[in-house]
């Protein structure tokens, strides 16, 4: 993968980080119910298990299938269904249910999968992951081994998808700190820009991009 | 009445009245309007929400200044909530950026749902969906809504009834968005039949329900035999809110006939509550009761008794002329945002009492106010020579606990049973000391006689949120 490739995986990273609903928030009131910054820090790398194993699963399919498969195929199809899901997002209000806080590192896990899952976080990678050139070169593929391709290919998948979730807690993190440590829940009701919105946006100009590019 | 009624539109930044902890919200600006359930008793007029004025600069203050009749007769509105609330902020599904627009009224006799939207008209909310008792009784299998919450996953209503059945009662979940009954919430009830109220510790995964009496316990008025026989409900149930589960009940003995509003501290790192008991068939005593956290389990402890005053026979009505005194009845509580002051109605004697609770196992009491009463029929100050009957019921808090709010009725038939004569309705302001302590009335502030258009009424619901409709997941 490039620099340029990397950094969209870390901007997006942050992009998931800093929404509230992704889990800092969650991070801050476990803190705030035991008043120990401990407990906000122990939520984080549950958070992020959940969250790299939302994204992992559909990276390592993407980067999979379009090591097979005709990159511009992944990037239509791909792109098509990131519009779509993304246009469902925009129109539908219905939010992400749960019941529930008193939550095991165990649950917390599964709680942050469920909840990118939800967003359809791991398809916004899809036109970094579309565009990743396998790893080998073209006329070798005929020397391999019949499932080495889409294998190779899912561990570049894997690793953009631990780049991303890297960025991600680590925004996180900063996110509920800064909140839980200085500038208090009050911040919320001026700051809390209705990301989920604007995620859905972002989803519907990804795809689109993605088929673009798959296209040209 | 469609979907089409319903506008979904979000939000690019927080509803304003939305507030993590409890300690925000009591920094919240004071209500402009005050919407009150209001019953015709005679089933001959639709039941209504009458929109109060309570801005002291304009000059309609404490007048009614709004009006939304129901479509259909003999509803008998009773409590009623919005569609969210400061839980939307709650971490693990927050959706902050949903408006608070939507009333949720439940008609507790003839168990139809409506939905009002407050949005476009604050003064006089417009009808925009009907829920009819056969989806109730049909999608979770219960009547007679009575609580509304808005909870984490849904809208919670909890009836009274069974759909088709007298019980048991219980819990149902309407979505969201779109107030379809999904269905029944309980997984497990145990033994639960009797169902009243019910509200939470939402970051301890604990619900709270009371009990009452099924439909034909309470809808033909208290009956003496099950009263005297000690069949009203006298328990509290423990649920775990995540897996929808009994997980314990506490029984306050059976002499405590009839445990009702339910009140948990507001601050999430707290644990307890409070909870009226109507009256003891000893000595017809009314309590209040503290949950309490002990271990893994909860415990309670009377912390309040309030004595039953003697009375004349001739003076009483029938139902209480045996015992020659006059029964407090305890019919609502409301504890204050930031948890430091208790509200408590004695509809019966016609007192609204005032205690600290800071120390919640010690409530100090710190004011009192009269106003009807069975035998005192008390009046407003500004209105001397107008005897009052029913007395302080629903008590409603604002958040930043400066005003309280009453209202006169109970409910139908058991109003005419204590109040022979009929309930006529009133509802008066009350300030309040915050400091220290203590109750003033408000002079200009008693909706009452041909404005209230001989409507009782009941609950009250303070715009933008009140000490009973928010609950909060950060402590302050």
């Amino acid at each position: 993968m490039s620099g340029g490739q990397y950094l969209a995986l870390v901007a997006l990273g942050a992009f998931h980080g800093v929404n509230p609903a992704m889990g800092w928030l969650f991070a801050v009131a476990r803190g705030m119910q035991e008043r120990s910054i401990r407990m906000v820090l122990r939520a984080l790398p549950p958070i992020a298990v959940g969250h790299l194993a939302s994204v992992a699963i559909v990276a390592a399919v993407v980067s999979a299938t379009s090591s097979v498969t005709a990159a511009n195929v992944v990037g239509i199809v791909g792109g098509g269904l990131l519009v779509g899901y993304g246009l469902y997002r925009l129109l539908s209000e219905r939010h992400f249910r749960w019941a529930g806080m008193r939550l095991s590192a165990v649950q917390l896990t599964g709680w942050s999968f469920l909840v990118s899952s939800a967003h359809g976080a791991g398809l916004m990678l899809l036109p970094v992951l579309a565009t990743t050139p396998t790893s080998m070169p073209a006329g070798h593929h005929e020397h391999m081994m019949g499932a080495s391709a889409p294998a190779t290919g899912a561990l570049t998948g894997l690793a953009a998808a631990g780049v991303h979730t890297l960025a991600m807690v680590a925004v996180q993190g900063l996110c509920a700190l800064i909140v839980y440590q200085f500038v208090g829940l009050g911040i919320l009701r001026r700051a809390w820009f209705n990301v989920d919105r604007l995620w859905a946006a972002v989803m519907v100009a990804v795809g689109a991009l993605s088929v673009t590019i798959a296209v040209a | 009445m469609n979907r089409a009624n319903i506008t979904v539109m979000t939000r690019w930044t927080p509803d304003p009245t939305f507030y993590a902890s409890p300690q925000a919200a009591a920094s919240a600006p004071a209500e402009k309007l005050a919407y009150v359930s209001a019953f015709d008793r005679s089933a001959e007029k639709p039941d209504a929400i009458v929109v109060l004025d309570t801005d002291p600069a304009s000059e309609s203050y404490g007048r009614v200044v709004g009006w939304t009749d129901m479509p259909n007769l003999g509803d008998e509105l009773h409590h009623f909530g919005w569609n969210a609330c400061s839980s939307a902020l709650c971490p693990t599904a927050p959706h902050p950026h949903v408006e608070r627009r939507y009333l949720v009224l439940p008609g507790l006799r003839s168990s139809n749902l409506y939905i009002l939207d407050t949005h476009d008209d604050p003064r006089n909310p417009r009808l925009v969906k009907e829920i009819p008792a056969s989806e109730l009784a049909d999608k979770a299998g219960y009547s007679r809504p009575h609580t509304v919450h808005c909870g984490p996953d849904g809208i919670y209503v909890n009836a009274l009834g069974g759909g088709h059945t007298e019980g048991p009662g219980g819990i149902a979940v309407l979505d969201h968005t779109t107030f379809e009954v999904r269905g029944a919430w309980e997984k497990d009830r145990g033994d639960q039949v009797l169902a009243y109220d019910f509200w939470w510790h939402f970051t301890r995964d604990v619900l709270v329900t009371s009990e009452w009496g099924t439909p034909s316990m309470v809808e033909e008025g208290v009956n003496a035999e099950l009263l005297l026989g000690r069949k009203y409900g006298h328990r509290l149930h423990f649920w775990d809110l995540a897996k929808r589960t009994l997980t314990q009940t506490v029984d306050l003995g059976d002499e405590n006939q009839m445990t009702l509003e339910l009140r948990p501290a507001h601050d999430p790192a707290k644990e307890y509550g409070f909870v009226g008991v109507v009256t003891n068939v000893e000595n017809l005593s009314a309590s209040v009761w503290l949950w309490y956290r002990e271990g893994d389990k909860f415990a309670v402890k009377k912390v309040i008794t309030i004595d039953a005053e003697p009375a004349d026979a001739e003076d009483l009505p029938p139902v209480l002329q045996p015992f020659g005194a006059v029964a407090p009845l305890v019919t609502d509580i409301d504890l204050s945002v930031d948890d430091k002051w208790l509200y408590v109605s004695a509809w019966g004697t016609g007192e609204l009492l005032q205690f600290d609770v800071t120390d919640p196992f010690n409530p100090v009491k710190t004011g009192s106010i009269r106003l009807g009463g069975i035998t005192g029929r008390v009046p407003h100050p500004s209105f001397p020579d107008e005897p009052l009957n029913g007395g302080p019921q629903m008590v409603e808090v604002s958040r930043d606990g400066k005003r309280v709010y009453v209202s006169n009725s109970l409910y139908g038939s058991w109003d005419d049973q204590f109040y022979p004569d009929g309930v006529k309705g009133w509802l008066a302001k009350i300030d309040i000391d915050t400091e220290k302590g203590g109750m003033t009335l408000d002079p200009r502030f008693f909706p009452h006689g041909d404005e209230l258009r001989g409507l009782r009424v009941h609950q009250t619901r303070l715009q933008g949120g009140d000490a009973s409709s928010d609950s909060y997941c950060f402590p302050g």
